[in-house]
């Protein structure tokens, strides 16, 4: 039987989209992003896309994760909506 | 307020996945992406420019183009950083803290410094106690992260990879450092000055390269036409421009993104942060 792995992480990927933006908590948001960004690199290496894998782990999961939390290290931490 | 913009939210969502219906299905053989473009590319790609890896291939020599304005939007996202957000302002407040008794001492007068040493340390508003274990861990793993950075950098050309993700993670490892120990550690080894230089020098690299490749008589970015300079066997000499080009964008990428990163979390003082 053909394992549907993409359409797993599909689904971990909307949810964690929708939690995103649903999540009061700007670090928690943050934290969100940095799983949004390593399923969609998971979803890249299984298509095949290994460079764009690569760019989305180091640049999406790694270095953005880190400025935001710098951002919100220094604003506020929770949202006004 | 809210519905409306949850109902603009659901129709443009709507009609994006309306959209893709008519994309071709992933894979598609029939597909105008893979009809001409795409075979040209992987029939020639590593005839003429003997590197295995055809994306490197077609970013850094067949639209080497793209690859030179993406790496000079990179420089001025850091430069749009430094611009809005770097505050020249002296700081008012000097914190020192005694390190064998930690008595904290708080100099309001700016022009009075104490010596920094075995004795007094220069420490943010808020005194975090170093924690042993992390600190070895990250002094442990930051040379094996650069380490891997420069081969991802190197190995560019046979696996993937490239400047662009070597210098990305060239610079964590750098923000890394400053999280680890603080801020100050970071811009005391890395000073301002030698990472503008680098954000500039990586783009200078690159257009350099080019140019010299039409000063040789080719058109701008034709590698091969550097081979007079390089002994080595001229099949190969795309390949060595291309590590070239790479080499520049690795270096505007890993000085671009420690810019941003000490510029954000200090709010442009550069002096205290994460």
């Amino acid at each position: 039987m053909h394992w549907p792995i993409d359409l797993i992480v599909l689904t971990f990927v909307i949810f964690t989209a929708i939690a995103a933006i649903s999540v009061k908590d700007l670090l928690g948001t943050a934290i969100l992003f940095g799983a949004y960004s390593f399923l969609m690199c998971l979803l890249w290496a299984v298509m095949g896309a290994v460079d764009v894998a690569f760019t989305e782990a180091s640049v999406g999961a790694g270095v953005s994760t880190v400025f935001f939390v710098a951002a919100v290290f220094r604003t506020s931490r929770r949202t006004k909506d | 307020m809210k519905l409306l913009g949850f109902i603009i939210v659901c129709l443009v969502g709507g009609f994006l996945l309306y959209g893709t219906g008519e994309l071709p299905d992933w894979g598609d053989p029939q597909s105008p992406a893979s009809l001409h473009l795409s075979n040209d590319y992987i029939e020639h790609a590593v005839d003429e420019t003997q590197v295995p890896n055809l994306v490197t291939a077609v970013l850094a020599d067949y639209r080497g183009f793209d690859t030179m304005f993406e790496t000079a939007v990179v420089f001025c996202a850091g430069l749009a950083c430094f611009l809005l957000l770097r505050d020249f302002r002296p700081r008012k407040d000097h914190y020192y803290r005694h390190v064998p008794t930690g008595v904290v001492l708080h100099l309001k007068d700016s022009s009075k410094h104490l010596a920094v040493g075995n004795e007094f340390e220069d420490m943010d508003k808020e005194w975090v106690p170093s924690d042993i274990v992390i600190k070895t861990v990250c002094r442990m793993l930051i040379p094996f992260i650069q380490i891997y950075a420069l081969y991802v950098v190197a190995h560019g050309d046979f696996s993937p990879g490239g400047g662009f993700q070597g210098g990305v993670i060239f610079g964590s490892s750098l923000i890394l450092l400053a999280i680890s120990y603080n801020l100050k550690t970071l811009v005391k080894r890395v000073s301002e000055k030698f990472l503008s230089i680098f954000a500039a020098l990586g783009v200078l690299i690159y257009v350099g390269i080019g140019a010299i490749a039409m000063l040789l008589g080719g058109n701008f970015l034709d590698y091969s036409k550097l081979a007079p300079l390089i002994p080595i066997d001229p099949g190969h000499i795309r390949a060595i421009g291309m590590l070239g080009v790479e080499i520049g964008v690795g270096i505007t990428v890993m000085a671009v993104m420690v810019i941003i990163y000490i510029n954000i979390v200090s709010e442009g003082r550069h002096e205290e942060g994460l």
